[in-house]
């Protein structure tokens, strides 16, 4: 290959091209196809994880069901939902909600755990009623741990929306199948390197959301 | 259940190159050595960043940013740069998904081991390296395994993109089956990956009850 | 013997934490460090086996330097008990107790026999012997580690507010037991502790420490009580004083007057005092094993103030009127 690793001009003539392949255009997709399922994945987590702290019976099956999700390769969802919802984003967007809830779904059960106990009886001492005690002291006790999954969750997720590529809805990844067909390494880079990129800006997103949020704690958990 | 009967009961589908054996050993075998590879590089890392503090910052970021690398670019970029006849272009994305969660949580074990047990093991009069063998990777064994076993898990799991490159393993079924419109293939195959992501979860279960200490099992 | 000599400990940031201190801990005896939280005592006992290395200054144990003998080698002939016992939580009892003479390469077999000689000298039941640290309560757990730190037969035990994280009942067993088990071994014996009553109850000599790492006075434990250097000492030592003082005073020089009738003794054991409907409550003591404490505590249990002296088997001595007390507390606080 005498081709240079990356063609700065093919950068600049392929941004906002106007074209369904143009990178500003796929940026966008991907954002919306990654972040979706997270915050799709926050919504269910929370009461399930809290479902799963409350009533211990339940944690062993779902950690056992989530743990056959976390299993699945993800092309293999994308594969077979495709013959239910077609070439959209929810075909991505589905499956990447169920992986984000893998996650999630142990980190509210382990903040849920990581409120002390002596924290939870003082509260009931004083007064509060289990849904306003579950409100004002248990979840935020429980934010550093939740948010700290989060941030596993979300990375993961803007790592495997490139997978999609294989079935026509990948974001970012369809640089990856464009550059693979025309052996051509400057999509593949600079799809790599966006994602990366946006990966490491959300994290640092997050990571303020959680200081800004819990000002009390230092968050020290990042697995 | 239609499509499992097709794909598994299909008798072409258990002989040959193309055969299940065939796929399940290849799969296997790239999975294996791309997970020994990132645990003889993670490992001593891990340990050593836990143990001395030295650079955890570094070692930390690189590997939360490292967990972000798409599997499948890497590989069309491995393979577009060396080529396909060996079977790195496979392993080197595979070893980059594996490498940072068996890092984290193996630095991350021993860094949170209890400073009273550090200070005990010290105050005894163990080594440096006895201190890390003896006391603190003991403690840490829970958490090295699960990093260990969220990596073999992913390993298995993401190998089948190594089909779309034109590399076996099961991610034939999916990829080509995709390709075909073959349903029954796509489904079996996921399942064929399923079974055996879970049979490493089974084996991580056993490796768990053999050489975790019933003292730290409890505690945690 | 342990020897400071102008030790100081100043960290990078520039904070000293033990300033100038020379002092000497003698063999066979218990020394303890006491002061408030920042005065440096931990960081002076952890100088002695160098979990911490003295910026200037010598400390020799015995005539050496410890800073020319290697740390590890060092703290192999040094027992180390910490505040929450530190034991290795994968290992069972016998084996955490064995740590030391494992290192030390002894023969299995022999530093398990050794472990559990230990765990029953120091009060524990051997069936513990094979369970995990987890499932021994907080005072079970600090024995192991008083245990683990004599393994190997140290000549020197340094302990950090080993009982600090017990409840008030199972400190003062633990205490008890530490002084039985002085009183077999002689150990030369670096104490730490922020409580005052603790450093009096097992201090051959008490060190106080004050803030910023000086030390303030060091003396035994009835001199420190009676003469306070200063006024931080004073303080620290706190209200009770002259109280605790009596606790260092054998009560067998209080003159003994023989039993009033009103007394009432079966088999020469006391009973109590009589009255109308029976007997009422007494107080007793032993001159030859207690304090002039003792004796004035029975007599403050006594409805009519007079303590009963009894022997080691419990008979009747004699009675300690109240004039004759009066005089033995007055000639204490003459000096």
């Amino acid at each position: 290959m005498d081709e240079p690793l990356i063609r700065w001009d093919w950068i600049a003539r392929n941004w906002d091209n106007g074209s369904p392949l143009a990178i500003r255009t796929l940026l966008e997709n991907h954002i919306v196809m990654a972040f979706v399922p997270v915050v799709f994945g926050l919504i269910l987590a929370i009461p399930l994880g809290l479902a799963c702290a409350r009533w211990r019976l339940l944690y062993q099956p779902t950690t056992a069901l989530m743990n056959i999700v976390y299993a699945m390769p993800s092309l293999a969802l994308f594969s077979i939902l495709l013959s239910v919802t077609g070439l959209t984003q929810t075909t991505v967007i589905i499956p990447l909600t169920l992986f984000s809830l893998a996650v999630l779904i142990p980190s509210v059960v382990d903040g849920m755990t990581s409120v002390p106990d002596h924290v939870r009886q003082s509260a009931t001492a004083m007064g509060f009623r289990p849904l306003r005690r579950l409100i004002l002291v248990e979840l935020p006790i429980a934010t550093p741990v939740v948010l700290a999954g989060t941030r596993v969750a979300t990375v993961a997720s803007i790592s495997l929306v490139s997978v999609g590529a294989l079935i026509g809805q990948g974001g970012l990844g369809a640089l990856f199948t464009d550059g693979w067909q025309r052996q051509f390494s400057t999509p593949i880079i600079v799809g790599i390197a966006l994602i990366v990129l946006l990966a490491v800006a959300a994290d640092l997103v997050l990571i303020v959301l959680q200081r800004l949020l819990t000002p009390w704690s230092r968050a020290r958990r990042s697995a | 259940m239609n499509w499992l009967i097709d794909f598994f009961g299909e008798p072409a589908n258990w002989s040959g190159p193309d055969g299940i054996p065939t796929r399940l050993l290849q799969h296997v075998e790239f999975s294996l050595l791309a997970f020994a590879i990132a645990a003889i590089i993670a490992l001593p890392l891990g340990l050593w960043v836990g143990h001395t503090g030295r650079g955890a910052v570094l070692v930390v970021l690189s590997a939360n940013a490292a967990r972000a690398l798409p599997t499948l670019g890497l590989l069309v970029l491995v393979v577009l740069l060396i080529g396909v006849g060996t079977i790195w272009p496979v392993l080197i994305p595979l070893i980059a998904l594996a490498v940072p969660p068996i890092l984290v949580n193996t630095y991350e074990g021993i860094r949170n081991a209890d400073a009273d047990l550090r200070d005990a093991a010290y105050g005894m009069g163990l080594r440096g390296r006895q201190v890390l063998f003896s006391a603190l990777v003991p403690v840490a064994l829970p958490l090295i395994l699960l990093g260990l076993r969220l990596a073999a898990i992913q390993v298995v799991a993401t190998a089948t993109v190594a089909a779309y490159v034109g590399l076996g393993g099961l991610g034939r079924y999916i990829i080509d089956g995709l390709a075909t419109k073959d349903y029954p293939s796509v489904f079996g195959g996921a399942v064929l990956v399923v079974l055996l992501a879970l049979a490493v979860q089974f084996g991580f279960a056993l490796l768990n009850r053999v050489v975790v200490s019933p003292g730290v099992r409890q505690v945690r | 013997m342990i020897k400071f000599d102008g030790v100081t400990k100043r960290y990078a940031d520039g904070t000293v934490a033990v300033d100038n201190l020379s002092l000497e801990a003698a063999s066979g005896t218990i020394t303890v460090f006491v002061g408030p939280s920042g005065c440096g005592k931990t960081t002076s006992l952890r100088m002695i086996n160098r979990m911490i290395d003295a910026t200037t200054g010598r400390i020799t144990l015995d005539g050496q330097d410890v800073k020319a003998i290697e740390p590890a080698t060092l703290r192999r002939g040094i027992g180390y008990v910490i505040q929450q016992a530190g034991l290795f939580p994968h290992r069972t009892i016998v084996d955490n107790i064995a740590t030391v003479p494992y290192l030390l390469g002894w023969d299995r077999k022999k530093a398990r026999a050794r472990a559990m000689e230990l765990l029953e000298r120091v009060g524990l039941d051997p069936k513990l012997a094979k369970r995990y640290p987890f499932q021994l309560s907080g005072g079970q757990q600090q024995r192991v580690g008083v245990a683990r730190a004599l393994a190997a037969d140290p000549p020197v035990l340094l302990m950090d507010e080993p009982f600090s994280a017990v409840d008030p009942i199972v400190r003062t067993s633990l205490q008890e037991e530490l002084l039985r088990l002085q009183s077999e071994l002689h150990k030369t014996i670096v104490f730490v502790t922020h409580d005052i009553d603790e450093a009096v109850k097992l201090g051959d000599t008490v060190a106080v420490f004050r803030v910023g790492g000086h030390l303030a006075q060091i003396s035994d434990p009835a001199t420190l009580l009676s003469a306070p250097a200063d006024d931080f000492v004073r303080e620290f030592l706190g209200r009770d004083r002259g109280i605790r003082r009596l606790s260092f005073v054998p009560a067998a020089d209080v003159p003994l007057s023989p039993p009033p009738d009103t007394l009432v003794v079966d088999d020469g054991k006391p009973v109590g005092w009589k009255s109308d409907d029976g007997t009422r409550p007494y107080g007793s003591f032993n001159p030859a094993t207690d304090s002039l404490r003792a004796a004035l505590d029975a007599a403050l249990l006594s409805v009519n103030g007079v303590a009963v002296a009894v022997d080691g088997d419990g008979k009747v001595l004699g009675v300690v009127a109240r004039d004759a007390l009066d005089a033995a507390v007055s000639g204490v606080a003459r000096g």
